[in-house]
């Protein structure tokens, strides 16, 4: 039941893949301004063999048809902008860098975020209960270009603790950026997790549990924090795309070589093969993320599951 | 509130536990502290951490385009002639010596005898023949092989008009006498011999990987790469860092003073300048706007700005009205104060530009120049039909997305507000929108930049020849074009300066173009860099560059 499940969702993913692909190569080649126009002109002879080269000069229909081709054989293509890149390469290089940011991040997230919010719900309208969600409420405010340099005034250049940019260089040098990048995630798994949380403790299961004498400990670890959660279970999957997908200003204050770079200066660039594979590696991303989502999220909670199943047409 | 009570325990536990999480993480931090600096240890080893601007397109030095990569290119390469680090003059590198033919359109280049490639082969006068051909082959795409038309049949090479190289005149007369024939007498032919255009490829490994004018072959990568500089390619991390090491078989080694270079790719000026004053670099490849004047106040030792080749200038699309009428063009570039926009708006130290070319160029001084005039502009405008702004139809500006461009584009809209009392809107648009609009003419008036290739004012008045590809102004005049064309077939500096100042006086009359300002070069140079030299190209060749010890400092 839950292979066919995962299998229904995979497939109905191609046309979602497809009709993204799609778009965005049309979006794409509207744009005014082509891969090859300079500052300062190639003469039009140069211009038609570049165009030949990269077969631009044939029919849009037949660009996207051999475009797709290659694409479901796994090659995206060359890079315009990077002449001696395919985007293969491009990807394989700044994909792993943004993964480990984005995991990074959301370790810090869950860590704070939940932590923080947990303690705000087992102590409502008290100070450690503003602390946490005063904090939430400037972390949410707080965008990464302003909380970025401020991090690294404080702790590169004033304390010199750390490096101020860099990844994988120096020791160290991984821990802003995803402090960073987590902070506003942080603050709204915080706020997710302390609303979850306040809500369930009042519910009557939570009564019945105390009132059979298990230890407050049991009582939040193992009942409260199970049904407390969900609402951040489901929040993990866009948050993680959105981590993935956002990285781009904190990995330009911290000088990170992710692919958040590539996926908006693609855009800039005209690098029609660039844009069109970061955007379906994160399409397919997200698509993967949601489906983990939903399936954490049946896993955790029995009347999600029998939702998500009746959604996916088994009852 | 009894259940509370009981829970007491359970948020103290976890604030214990987010604290001590907290502590780690300080603590990991802290560990950290004591690392060295790369600047510290650049210092002890003599590498150099050089802040380049961005991850290079290639290093390929016949597809590159940019300075980013120029920078690169610099140290993996060298071409025929070089500069000297603080005046500029050529010197000799590949080439010992040279004779030119008494009209000026033959050379004769005599190859040095040490010159190597990094893995042992001699640079011969057979390898610049194989690599110019590859630069002017088509397909290989190369934007800047327009340098090298000034080559006897180069352009109908490139154009693909003639297909057998032997006709172009570039040759071999043996493995160290390389004879060049040129289509006029080009004064300025030798500096081009130092831009990477010229620069040689190892023929050899070209073609292991690949046809010589196939784009985009693993031939840059290190492991791969050969090249005849002072230094070889060690590392090429995407986005991540180049890091080049000194080559031992160059023939002038012993000159090579820094062990090795490492460029990082910093696009953001602030990150770069943070990385700067963490000692995470040496020497930056630009300085925030609003840093300039803390710098200058607290550490004016390490800043570093310079009068940079290149004019930052408006355009006119002369093809339609109003601007078509040279009176409009006129009262529009007069009622600009360019001494409060350099001081007030820029802020960079840029200098005002009253003509296009900038300041002494290699001894070349303009004559005639503009000036800030708001009544003889009032009054011009008057004479073209439109007393005191009336019945001026509103024009557009376009400029490309930048803080600063969006800056000075509102502090003219003001002026021409107050001076002229005509209306401009502005038009913000991305790169290639706005490239695309200007070679298609679609626009009235448009911000623009040019960067000089050789110092010669050559270089930047060629751009208005009315056949020049980069001419999108519309405008065009068979007096300037002859001019020019008289002047690039005169020998004598002096006569030849008076043409192009003749020429510049016409392009300062009609208009077409609005010189605004002289860019600068801004840059932070740790004080133990040494042999780093400011100079109009914001060229600084590697070879005489050191790391003085802390205590030499």
């Amino acid at each position: 039941m839950w292979i066919e499940f995962i299998l229904r969702r995979l497939l109905q993913a191609a046309p979602v893949l497809l009709v993204v692909a799609l778009i965005t190569f049309l979006l794409i080649h509207a744009a005014p301004g082509g891969p090859f126009d300079e500052e300062k002109s190639a003469p039009p002879e140069v211009l038609k063999q570049l165009n030949e080269r990269y077969k631009l000069d044939q029919p849009i229909h037949l660009q996207f048809y051999d475009y797709l081709k290659n694409a479901l054989r796994g090659d995206l293509g060359p890079s315009f902008k990077y002449p001696g890149r395919s985007v293969n390469e491009i990807i394989a290089a700044g994909f792993p860098v943004t993964l480990e940011l984005g995991c990074y991040a959301l370790l810090f997230a869950l860590l704070i975020g939940v932590g923080g919010g947990v303690i705000a719900a087992l102590r409502p309208n008290t100070w450690q209960d503003y602390g946490p969600m005063s904090l939430a409420a400037l972390g949410i405010c707080l965008p990464a270009y302003v909380l970025g340099p401020l991090l690294a005034l404080l702790f590169g250049i004033w304390l010199e603790w750390l490096p101020v940019a860099g990844w994988g260089l120096t020791p160290g040098d991984k821990i802003l950026p995803s402090v960073t990048l987590g902070s506003v995630y942080a603050a709204y798994l915080a706020r997710l997790s302390r609303g979850g949380m306040i809500e369930t403790l009042s519910r009557d299961f939570i009564r019945t549990a105390r009132a059979k004498g298990l230890p407050e400990r049991i009582i939040i670890l193992r009942h409260a924090m199970r049904v407390g959660l969900l609402p951040v279970a489901s929040f993990l999957g866009p948050a993680l795309a959105g981590l993935l997908t956002g990285s781009f200003a904190v990995e330009t204050i911290f000088q990170i070589p992710g692919l958040g770079r590539y996926f908006v200066q693609g855009a800039f660039n005209r690098d029609y093969t660039l844009i069109l594979g970061t955007t379906l590696l994160f399409a397919t991303l997200i698509i993967l993320f949601n489906l983990m989502a939903d399936l954490l999220l049946a896993w955790l909670d029995p009347k999600a599951r029998l939702e998500t199943l009746a959604r996916a047409g088994k009852p | 509130m009894i259940f509370y009570k009981l829970g007491a325990a359970s948020p103290v536990r976890w604030l214990k536990a987010s604290g001590a999480a907290l502590a780690a993480l300080l603590a990991v931090a802290s560990c950290s502290a004591d690392y060295e600096s790369n600047v510290a240890r650049g210092n002890r080893q003599q590498i150099l951490h050089l802040g380049n601007g961005d991850e290079p397109q290639e290093l390929d030095p016949h597809i590159i385009t940019g300075n980013i990569e120029f920078k690169l290119c610099l140290a993996l390469y060298e071409g025929l002639l070089d500069r000297h680090p603080e005046t500029l003059q050529l010197v000799p590198a590949v080439a010992e010596s040279w004779q030119e033919s008494d009209d000026g359109k033959t050379y004769l280049f005599q190859l040095r005898e040490g010159a190597r490639w990094s893995n042992g082969d001699p640079v011969t006068a057979h390898d610049f023949v194989f690599s110019w051909r590859r630069a002017l082959m088509p397909a290989l795409g190369n934007n800047y092989a327009y340098m090298l038309h000034y080559i006897k049949n180069a352009e109908a090479f490139h154009r693909g008009a003639i297909a057998d190289f032997a006709q172009v005149g570039a040759a071999a007369l043996d493995d160290r006498t390389l004879r060049v024939e040129l289509e006029n007498p080009t004064p300025f032919f030798l500096q081009l011999l130092a831009l990477p255009v010229y620069f040689p490829v190892h023929p050899p490994t070209i073609e292991k990987f690949g046809a010589p004018d196939e784009r985009g072959t693993r031939w840059t990568r290190p492991g791969n790469h050969v090249g005849n500089g002072p230094f070889k390619l060690e590392e090429w991390t995407l986005n991540r860092r180049i890091v080049v090491e000194k080559n031992p078989g160059y023939w002038d080694a012993a000159a090579i003073k820094l062990n090795g270079i490492v460029f990082y790719p910093v696009q953001n000026a602030a990150t770069e300048e943070r990385m700067f004053r963490a000692r995470q670099l040496h020497v930056t490849n630009s300085v925030p706007v609003d840093k300039i004047a803390r710098y200058r106040k607290e550490r004016p030792e390490v800043l570093r700005i310079f009068p940079y080749f290149s004019t930052y200038y408006y355009i006119f699309n002369t093809s339609a009205p109003p601007l078509d009428q040279r009176k409009v063009r006129q009262a529009l570039a007069l009622s600009i104060d360019r001494q409060q926009l350099v001081d007030k708006v820029t802020k960079g130290g840029e200098l005002p530009a009253f003509s296009f070319t900038p300041p002494d160029v290699n001894g070349y001084r303009a004559q005639a120049k503009i000036s800030y005039d708001a009544p003889r502009a009032r009054a011009l405008l008057a004479e073209a039909g439109y007393p005191e702004g009336q019945g001026f139809p509103n024009l557009e500006l376009m400029y490309n997305t930048s803080e600063g461009h969006r800056r000075i584009a509102i502090a003219a809209q003001q002026m021409w507000k107050r001076n002229l009392n005509i209306n401009v809107t502005l038009l913000n648009q991305d790169w290639k929108v706005y490239l695309s609009k200007r070679n298609s003419k679609d626009y009235q008036l448009a911000r623009a930049g040019w960067v000089g290739d050789y110092l010669d004012p050559n270089t930047f008045l060629e751009l208005f020849v009315s056949t020049g590809g980069n001419n999108d102004t519309g405008w065009g005049d068979s007096r300037y074009d002859a001019l020019l064309a008289r002047a690039a077939a005169t020998a004598g500096a002096t006569e030849r300066h008076g043409l192009l100042q003749e020429a510049e006086a016409i392009l300062m009359d009609e208009l077409p173009v609005m010189p605004l300002y002289t860019y600068v070069s801004k840059s932070l140079v740790a004080p133990e860099v040494r042999g780093w030299h400011p100079n109009i190209l914001d060229l600084h060749p590697y070879k005489g560059v050191f790391l003085a010890a802390a205590e030499e400092r």
